[in-house]
């Protein structure tokens, strides 16, 4: 507590209002209008239709929501395996400068600009023995690539976290560092797992700078697909396929999180 | 793109209650070879392209005698054209201005729902969770429709003054503030969810103390909340920097007449198959936001080691 009178919590609520409203309440409030847009010459739109939303679902924006949702996954399961992995090895190792190694290579693709991730692959797969460019392969590969590192963060922040009694209960028992791995630590780490699923997922959905870079006709992004509709003037169409990925994202973010919650029993 | 919704733990230096293991030749060489494969995966995706850009950055690309106008550039080149000089102006600038602003709205929403709650603090903070995995150009089609030419506030505004302007407010297409204004919404909540971490572990009693002592609501919180939360303030507001340095969705969406780093690098790889140009902006991205990455990290390590947990937590 920190306002005592009624007055002053008044004026500070009034005050978060205000703002909270006007930065995010009011931009989605918009964007979920436009998405119903038929015509907006006035302050508010003067005629509303469903035809942008069944046009969200029309043979070019669905590939692209097909294109995204087959990449968020590749590469949100991609970076969970390959992020515990290394997470896991960041705990074991004991040797300080293979520590600062693992940590230093897996957080830099956060340091560096997701275009450039997409210009070093563009530039290291169009030349040389593995060619890429243009394929399907190279867009999830950015993807992972990008999401890796937030799946690594999330994942040592989590195992630093963790009880090391359990571990150690297991390891005096007799258990194997494989069989405490799989039966212990993994299963404690569930919840981590879930939630940086989910980021990753999310994450992978909405990008775009890498993306822009490795993209290829017949493998377009959402976020691609919204960006050439905004450019050719399709405004409130491009509403409309924001809207539906937002809900499809959410809709996948929140089986996740049942999946998160089912496990915290455990 | 990008949330990061915790920072990097700096290195656990042996977390307490570890047995310490003994220096075993065998184990120690199993958790190398154990540690080889994801480092070696990633090095391969990630870090081997990575030094192409460099080599090439550096390398600058050689007058090519089949192809006359293809465009050749060295690193010295790109350096000194006065037209990257205003990009990086402008990138640092709008990163420095962006995250001044994110730090000021996310301290004083942070505040206010942490210490002076009302009904439905939770949703809102569970809505700041969810906003940290929206895509960052959705904040600028819809300021769009709010502040554009075209937008709902000139049609307000003119229908007010009888049509005196055709368009009043048309900051978004010929200043930069549209481009600060959605970094500001899209990066406020980077900067409060380590600030409502850290709120949630301060001792309210302290605070009433201090209340009962005389103290006013703005003492209270520059002198008992600010340096509790600057830990928090200072790793969310890092974050934010390096974040809108390397931010793409948002500048590209507006139209690209303020451009930064990012931008130009697509600019000049996609339009312009300017590669060598293009690695050499990379480069200097890189090294801008390495640099405040590091100075960022150092600092923090320099800070007292008790209030770190509280940015970690």
């Amino acid at each position: 507590m920190l306002l005592y009178t009624r007055r002053a919590q008044r004026i500070a609520w009034a005050v978060f209002a205000f703002f909270f409203g006007l930065l995010f309440v009011l931009p989605f409030g918009v964007l979920v209008l436009a998405a119903f847009t038929r015509q907006w010459n006035g302050a508010f739109p003067s005629s509303y239709t469903f035809s942008n939303v069944t046009a969200a679902f029309h043979k070019d924006p669905l590939d692209g929501l097909e294109t995204s949702l087959i990449t968020a996954l590749l590469s949100s399961l991609i970076a969970l395996a390959v992020g515990t992995w290394a997470a896991l090895a960041l705990d074991a190792m004991r040797h300080r400068a293979g520590k600062t190694l693992i940590q230093t290579v897996f957080m830099l693709p956060i340091a560096v600009p997701s275009v450039v991730v997409g210009l070093a692959l563009l530039v290291a797969f169009s030349q040389g023995p593995v060619l890429l460019n243009g394929t399907n392969t190279i867009v999830v590969m950015a993807h992972s690539i990008l999401v890796t590192a937030y799946a690594f963060q999330q994942l040592s922040a989590a195992i630093t976290r963790l009880d090391p009694a359990y571990e150690q209960a297991a390891a005096s028992l007799g258990a194997r560092p494989y069989y405490t791995l799989l039966r212990v630590k993994l299963p404690l780490l569930l919840p981590a797992l879930t939630g940086s699923l989910a980021l990753c997922f999310a994450l992978s959905m909405g990008e775009l700078g890498a993306t822009a870079m490795v993209y290829s006709a017949n493998w377009t992004t959402v976020p691609l697909r919204i960006y050439a509709l905004d450019d050719r003037g399709h405004q409130f169409v491009a509403a409309a396929v924001t809207a539906v990925m937002m809900t499809i994202t959410l809709a996948v973010l929140l089986v996740i999180s049942r999946i998160r919650t089912r496990a915290n029993y455990r | 793109m990008s949330a990061v919704t915790e920072l990097p733990p700096t290195m656990p230096a042996t977390p307490g209650g570890r047995p310490a293991t003994a220096p075993n030749k065998a184990r120690f060489s199993a958790v190398w070879l154990w540690s080889t494969p994801p480092v070696l995966l990633l090095a391969a995706a990630f870090l081997y392209p990575l030094y192409l850009v460099v080599k090439q950055a550096v390398e600058g690309s050689p007058p090519d005698p089949s192809n006359p106008f293809k465009v050749t550039t060295s690193f010295s080149d790109t350096l000194k054209d006065p037209g990257t000089r205003t990009v990086v102006k402008n990138t640092i600038e709008m990163a420095v201005y962006s995250t001044a602003g994110c730090l000021v709205m996310g301290f004083l929403l942070a505040l206010i729902i942490a210490f002076v709650p009302f009904p439905g603090a939770r949703a809102v903070s569970r809505f700041v969770d969810v906003f940290l995995s929206f895509p960052s150009f959705l904040i600028t089609v819809s300021i769009m429709f709010l502040y554009g030419r075209v937008g709902m506030v000139n049609h307000i505004v003119s229908s007010l003054t009888g049509g005196a302007h055709d368009t009043p407010v048309n900051f978004i297409e010929y200043s930069p503030w549209g481009i600060w204004l959605a970094e500001l919404i899209y990066f406020t909540p980077f900067v409060m969810r380590p600030l409502l971490t850290a709120f949630s572990q301060l001792d309210s009693g302290q605070l009433e103390v201090a209340a009962s002592l005389g103290a006013r609501p703005g003492r209270v919180v520059r002198q008992v909340i600010l340096p509790e939360a600057l830990p928090a303030l200072f790793a969310g507001g890092s974050l934010v920097l390096m974040l809108t340095m390397n931010e793409y969705g948002i500048v590209s969406f507006t139209g690209a007449k303020y451009q930064t780093l990012p931008v130009l690098i697509e600019n000049f790889a996609k339009q312009q198959t300017n590669y060598a140009g293009a690695c050499a902006l990379a480069v200097i991205n890189i090294v801008l936001s390495l640099a405040l990455f590091g100075g960022y990290r150092v600092l923090l390590a320099r800070m007292s080691g008790g209030r770190r947990a509280a940015v970690h937590a």
